[in-house]
């Protein structure tokens, strides 16, 4: 066991306590960015100008009209800019736009007294456009050719003699739609200028050090100029890594122009009409298996809709293409990505990474195989699973395989689900009009970034004289309860009680350089970077106390006396992991985390309408740092998951009218989350036994994203009890999200059988092979725009 | 005429100077109180979930509302509470400092404990529909609890209205279900056995709340462009995603010959400016149809602001209420200085968000003939079980005599630019056996029925192949009722 993995006796960390801001949430106590602005004096509002056109040149902007408007203090625009107009890091997405790339793109900002002023002027800003033609749908730009971005491919093996030499080939197309974040909380920046011109931000941002990056090179300021702080987010989930910087920009920009307080808060149909979500994808498969069921290869194109800029879209498909295997082994394998260029909003991280949507691909395939193979789904997927000594197909060998196994296992013995088969099969012979499925699917899922400099992280911890402590990291907190691993972990090296330790909100003048909290891994790097900076200052104390037996108080007051350091900066950096972008292989993630689900629905026939009956999970979170608190990630990704695969439907304008390329679902009554209604009747949830990680702080695993693709095993359900409405060995074709009129569809075509749009036999459909002229993705490129590969 | 105030948190907080189009929300947010959050602006997420003491019988009920909808000037004279008004009952104490878990309400503890919390930004509105819930006098222990009814009675509906992104709902519905009833000396509880406060009678810049029917018609004969809000359920969502600023709002909500329902022997007549949260606790089952569209109808949050007449009166094609109401046959009775008439609800609606009431008038009440059908059902086709907005709403309402259909009235939504009746259907059904060959080919002619479109929210062919399925599923569940019979 290593020392960083190992814990001591009675510890504060694998306690289920309750978040550490429990109190004030429920209180309404809990200050959120936005809520200083209620608490911030003089204080400017800024509101977009909305472009209406998927793309159009900008001939005239004229904001004079809008300083006519009582109340309207200025008008924001790119002659105002002193620095760099990017808002991003890749020089690809002008802050202030003279070509707008999507509905909604904000080609200037005005500053009022009130909001309502704001709106109002930003109304009366005159803009002229020449509409330029768009490309809106994932299929028109694959017709179109219009891509950005590298081209990555992972090979391992002889694809064509794998596919040859199988007993049976099938070819697909699969596509999958991607998910709106709809963090309650939508983005939030408060900026004001102090003494000295230092320029302070307030922002509701998963990565702090990158939002004072561009505020300073919007400003044309050095990093130390500009200060950035997270108090806490109303929900991240990926959708406040790359997207708040710009926001926060103009937040600053207006402060620096008028010396006042300002606020930008996006409405929620400004954020969903603005901002990044999940990348839809389209994925082109053939794939080969031999008589009895094993997967013997498979060749795909995956291709990603990255909206108008390239955003993190590269590294979510470079982590898509790393989990197309899932936890099956796949002999011969070939995986080719591409970005696809639309104009629509530029599509980020979102929990999971292009891991789900990598991963849905293969389960799409299995889903839709087994009935052709005739073999059960739930044997097809066991027979697959990897085994030890086996690698990806880029090359990482895939440690603790058993542990997907035993969760498998075990989901099967307390789900009882060959008992509950065969009351599935009993109830759909009995009933016309309604059908039951009971699917299992499980879940490996790589966690570090891939780009091995973000693997590092630090933290600042102060033990006061009276002994109180407190820390700070560079972590941020948008519910995940990663501040209240941290206390764990600070008060488990300190080897004093929780109450001891305070967290001070996350800042970039005490942390600097930090990296995104994203990728599952704020616990494993700031925990790290927690712990080393305690045991900095328990070792001090350990050394000056020479074998006394102090209380921790008397300890304390007794080292400041005799000038010891009592306080420490700490830090960490992930050991192990090295990753080869342009051959797409290495060992990019420290280790896997696992889980395995069974979920059992019921389709109603006559509407595709359905309910979830019951659901298992076994999830591996290693051994737990926060067991309240990663039972919360672990029901919380699930059905998150479950919304993105079955509720959660994006729809844009792909018309010809004057509305092309508007997001028609703008809104939280045309976009539906999962409610109460979606809870399953039945939930049960278990943490797997024996899970202790070694190398991680405190034998933990990331529990941030793998979780949500437990979600798997609705869909797969849905799409069996759709099967059921056909004749044995029905394959059906559900689409993602799996609404209740796909699934209406679905069952349709079961009940007309070959309707799934699966080929049979070689050469079958061939999927498009990678473009020779398309950028390489080149590690140097990476260093010098630091884009992470992975986030 | 008295200032206007509102009493938040146990204090008057004077209205003077707020714009009319101000929401509740923004007007508590500006007086610090910032747990109640804007999540959606139109009442879909809860984030901003108030409690207002809302009349009930001799006493009140804690009432929970999304108070980005309301206009603060509606609630002139009202109590209302925050989630941080919960922790600190009565606000005496004024600040509270540091977070005691020891003090708080038993609703936030068990929120707080249980992981009902993530991010929290959801949570204080949770936590007020929650309260209303806990405060219910009418919830007592379930000895058969369900999915959706907790061994203590709570209904999991109360919180229908409220979204959580991160928790999946699960510990929030532990929290709900371990809640016990509330002491007897609890400030909440006791403050239901008193009355709610009066209406009170409001003249605000661009807002009026007038004292009685005859002084509402006055104002809206004296200023033809006032708008007419009851529970602002849709007027709120105008004002804050469409920038809609009326020249004039008429509250009509409170008053007292809007609010009455009587059995009546030939009808049963409702008041328009009754709640449709009202409107079921008074019906109490009595209309069968009904009770299956309540659960369906939007959220709790939104049921306990909107009313009978407001969901008529927007002429929404997509307004859950008509389609039962057609099927019911129900009327409209306008009123006006003139005096009133009665409309049947098919002639009500003229076009897509037109009706036949002219700006002088006021929807009085709603007539629902007896006796009712035999036969009612709704159905409501859309992609979330709960709080969704129809593709198509389907209400039926037949009469079977003896193996025939003597009578069908079959109302639709989400078909046309109104809410209207399946005429064709109906003919189709009229004085046919009730059998698998009258319900096929009816199904069919339904399936045709209206104009159906391609939206986001259904295509055109399901939305006729859900028409036609509508009347096959009414037909399968009624025959599994005979044979279970």
């Amino acid at each position: 066991m290593s020392h960083l993995s190992q814990r001591p006796d009675n510890p504060a960390v694998g306690q289920a306590v309750p978040h550490e801001s429990a109190a004030l949430h429920v209180t309404g106590r809990a200050l959120y960015t936005d809520d200083l602005v209620f608490r911030t004096r003089d204080v400017l509002h800024a509101h977009p100008v909305c472009a209406p056109h998927a793309h159009a040149r900008v001939t005239r902007l004229d904001p004079a009209p809008a300083l006519e408007v009582a109340g309207v203090v200025r008008v924001l625009t790119a002659a105002d800019v002193p620095g760099v107009n990017d808002a991003g890091v890749k020089q690809d997405e002008p802050l202030f736009p003279d070509e707008v790339m999507f509905v909604g793109h904000a080609v200037c900002w005005v500053l009022g007294e009130t909001l309502e002023a704001a709106r109002l002027g930003a109304a009366s800003v005159e803009v002229d456009y020449e509409p330029l033609p768009a490309v809106v749908s994932l299929t028109e730009a694959i017709e179109q050719g219009s891509y950005q971005g590298g081209q990555p491919v992972i090979t391992r093996g002889d694809v064509e003699g794998g596919l040859s030499g199988a007993a049976h080939v099938f070819s697909g197309v699969t596509e999958m739609a991607g998910q709106e974040h709809f963090y309650l909380e939508t983005h939030a920046s408060l900026a004001l200028v102090d003494e000295g011109g230092q320029v302070f931000v307030q922002s509701s941002t998963q990565h702090p050090s990158e939002t004072q990056e561009i505020v300073a090179h919007v400003l044309g300021l050095h990093n130390h100029d500009v200060t950035v702080q997270c108090l806490r987010m109303g929900g991240g989930f990926g959708g406040k890594e790359m997207q708040p910087h710009g926001f926060a920009a103009v937040a600053a920009l207006g402060a620096v122009l008028t010396g006042r307080p300002v606020r930008v808060r996006l409405s929620r149909t400004h954020d969903m009409t603005m901002t990044g979500k999940r990348h839809g994808f389209h994925a082109q498969w053939r794939v080969g298996f031999d008589a009895d069921g094993r997967l013997q290869a498979l060749e795909a194109t995956l291709t990603s809709d990255g909206g108008w800029s390239l955003d993190l879209s590269e590294p979510v498909l470079a982590r898509a293409l790393c989990h197309v295997d899932n936890a099956y082994w796949i002999p011969h394998v070939r995986l080719h990505g591409r970005v696809a260029r639309t104009h629509k909003t530029s599509q980020t991280a979102f929990r999971g990474f292009g891991g789900p949507q990598g991963m849905l691909v293969i389960e799409d395939i299995l889903g839709r195989c087994a009935p052709l193979l005739g073999i059960d789904p739930i044997d097809l997927r066991r027979r697959n699973f990897y085994v030890d000594g086996q690698a990806t197909p880029y090359g990482q060998p895939v440690r603790h395989p058993e542990r997907v196994a035993a969760a498998w296992d075990q989901v099967l013995e307390t789900g009882r689900i060959a008992e509950r088969q065969a009351e599935v099969a009993a109830y759909n012979t009995a009933h016309e009009h309604s059908k039951r499925g009971l699917a299992v699917t499980p879940v490996k899922f790589g966690i570090s970034f891939n780009f091995t400099a973000f693997n590092q992280a630090g933290a600042l911890v102060h033990v006061y004289k009276d002994g109180s402590v407190l820390i700070n990291h560079g972590g941020t907190e948008m519910g995940q309860g990663l501040h209240t691993k941290m206390l764990q972990v600070a008060a488990t090296t300190l080897g004093i009680p929780l109450e001891r330790v305070r967290l001070a909100p996350t800042r970039t003048d005490k942390v600097p350089n930090t990296s995104a909290t994203a990728a599952s891994s704020g616990a494993d790097l700031n925990g790290g970077a927690v712990k080393d900076a305690c045991e900095q200052i328990k070792d001090r104390l350990t050394e000056f106390a020479a074998g006394r037996e102090l209380a921790w108080e008397e300890l304390v007051r007794e080292a400041y006396f005799s000038r010891v350091q009592l306080w420490a900066a700490g830090f960490y950096r992930t050991e192990g992991i090295h990753w080869d972008s342009t051959t797409m292989r290495g060992h990019p993630f420290k280790y896997f985390a696992y889980g395995v689900a069974a979920a059992e629905v019921e389709v109603d026939g006559f509407t595709g309408a359905y309910r979830t009956r019951r659901v298992d999970l076994v999830h591996d979170v290693g051994d737990s740092l926060s067991p309240l608190v990663d039972l919360g990630q672990i029901e919380g990704g699930f059905v998150q998951g479950v919304g993105w695969l079955t509720l959660e439907d994006l729809r844009w304008d792909e018309s010809d009218g004057p509305g092309r390329g508007r997001l028609a679902t703008q809104s939280a009554s045309t976009y539906k989350l999962p409610s109460f209604s979606e809870l399953p009747a039945e939930l049960n949830v278990a943490l797997l036994d024996r899970a202790h990680e070694d190398g991680v702080v405190y034998g933990s695993k990331a529990v941030g994203e793998p979780p949500l693709m437990l979600a798997f095993s609705v869909r797969e359900a849905l799409r069996q009890a759709a099967a059921a409405f056909g004749p044995v060995g029905t394959s059906v074709d559900l689409a993602s999200p799996a609404t209740p009129e796909a699934v209406f569809w679905a069952v349709e075509r079961a009940r007309s059988p070959g309707q799934d749009q699966l080929v049979e036999g070689l050469p079958g459909l061939v999927p498009d092979r990678p473009d020779p002229a398309a950028p390489a993705l080149h590690p140097r490129s990476e260093q010098l725009a630091h884009d992470p590969v992975e986030a | 005429m008295s200032e206007p105030r509102i009493i938040v948190n146990g204090q008057s907080r004077a209205l003077a100077g707020v714009p009319a189009h101000t929401n509740l929300l923004d007007f508590v947010r500006d007086l610090g109180l910032t747990g109640a959050k804007e999540g959606c602006a139109e009442g879909e997420c809860g984030a901003c979930a108030v409690l207002v003491a809302r009349p009930a019988g001799d006493g009140s009920r804690w009432t929970p509302v999304n108070s980005c909808l309301v206009p603060a000037a509606a609630l002139d004279g009202q109590e209302v509470v925050t989630a941080e008004g919960l922790y600190n009952p009565g606000g005496i104490s004024g600040g509270i400092s540091g977070a005691d878990p020891g003090h708080l309400h038993p609703v936030q503890h068990e929120m707080a404990v249980r992981g009902g919390s993530q991010c929290g930004y959801c949570t204080p509105g949770f936590v007020c529909s929650m309260a209303a819930e806990y405060y219910r006098p009418e919830r007592t222990a379930d000895d058969e609890p369900d999915a959706e009814h907790g061994p203590n009675g709570f209904d999991l509906h109360a919180m229908g209205g409220n979204l959580c992104r991160c928790t999946g709902y699960r510990p929030i519905r532990d929290a709900a279900w371990a809640l016990t009833t509330p002491p007897a000396h609890d400030p909440f509880a006791l403050r239901q056995g008193e009355p709610a406060p009066a209406a009170a009678s409001t003249r605000m810049e661009g807002f009026a709340r007038p004292a009685d029917l005859a002084e509402a018609l006055e104002l809206l004969r004296e200023r033809p462009d006032a708008t007419v809000v009851a529970g602002a359920t849709d007027f709120g969502v105008e004002v804050n995603l469409r920038g809609r600023r009326a020249a004039y709002v008429v509250a009509v909500d409170r008053l007292p010959e809007l609010r009455t329902l009587s059995p009546g022997s030939g009808a049963i007549e409702i008041g328009a400016a009754l709640t449709l949260s009202e409107v079921e606790t008074a019906l109490a089952g009595s209309v069968p149809l009904l009770d299956e569209v309540w659960p369906q109808f939007a959220s709790r949050l939104i049921r306990n602001g909107a009313t009978i007449g407001g969901n008529i009166g927007t002429a929404s094609p997509i307004g859950d209420l008509p389609p039962a109401l057609l099927a019911l046959e129900a009327t409209v009775v306008l009123t006006s200085a003139d005096g009133d008439r009665e409309v049947p609800l098919v002639d009500y609606f003229t076009g897509y968000r037109e009706t036949v009431r002219r700006p002088d008038e006021l929807i009085r009440s709603v007539r629902i003939p007896q006796p009712l059908p035999g036969l009612t059902a709704f159905h409501k086709i859309a992609k979330r079980r709960y709080d969704d907005i129809s593709s198509v709403a389907v209400g039926f309402g037949l009469d079977v005599v003896d193996g025939t259909v003597t009578r069908a009235r079959i109302g639709l939504g989400g078909v046309a630019a109104t809410p209207i009746r399946a005429r064709a259907t109906e003919a189709a059904l009229e004085g046919q056996p009730w059998r698998r060959e009258t319900i096929e080919a009816a199904a069919g002619v339904l399936a045709g029925e209206g104009t159906p479109i391609d939206d986001q929210r259904a295509s055109a062919a399901y939305r006729s192949a859900m028409l036609g399925n509508a009347l096959r599923k009414l037909w399968a569940q009624t025959a599994e009722r005979e044979v279970a019979r």
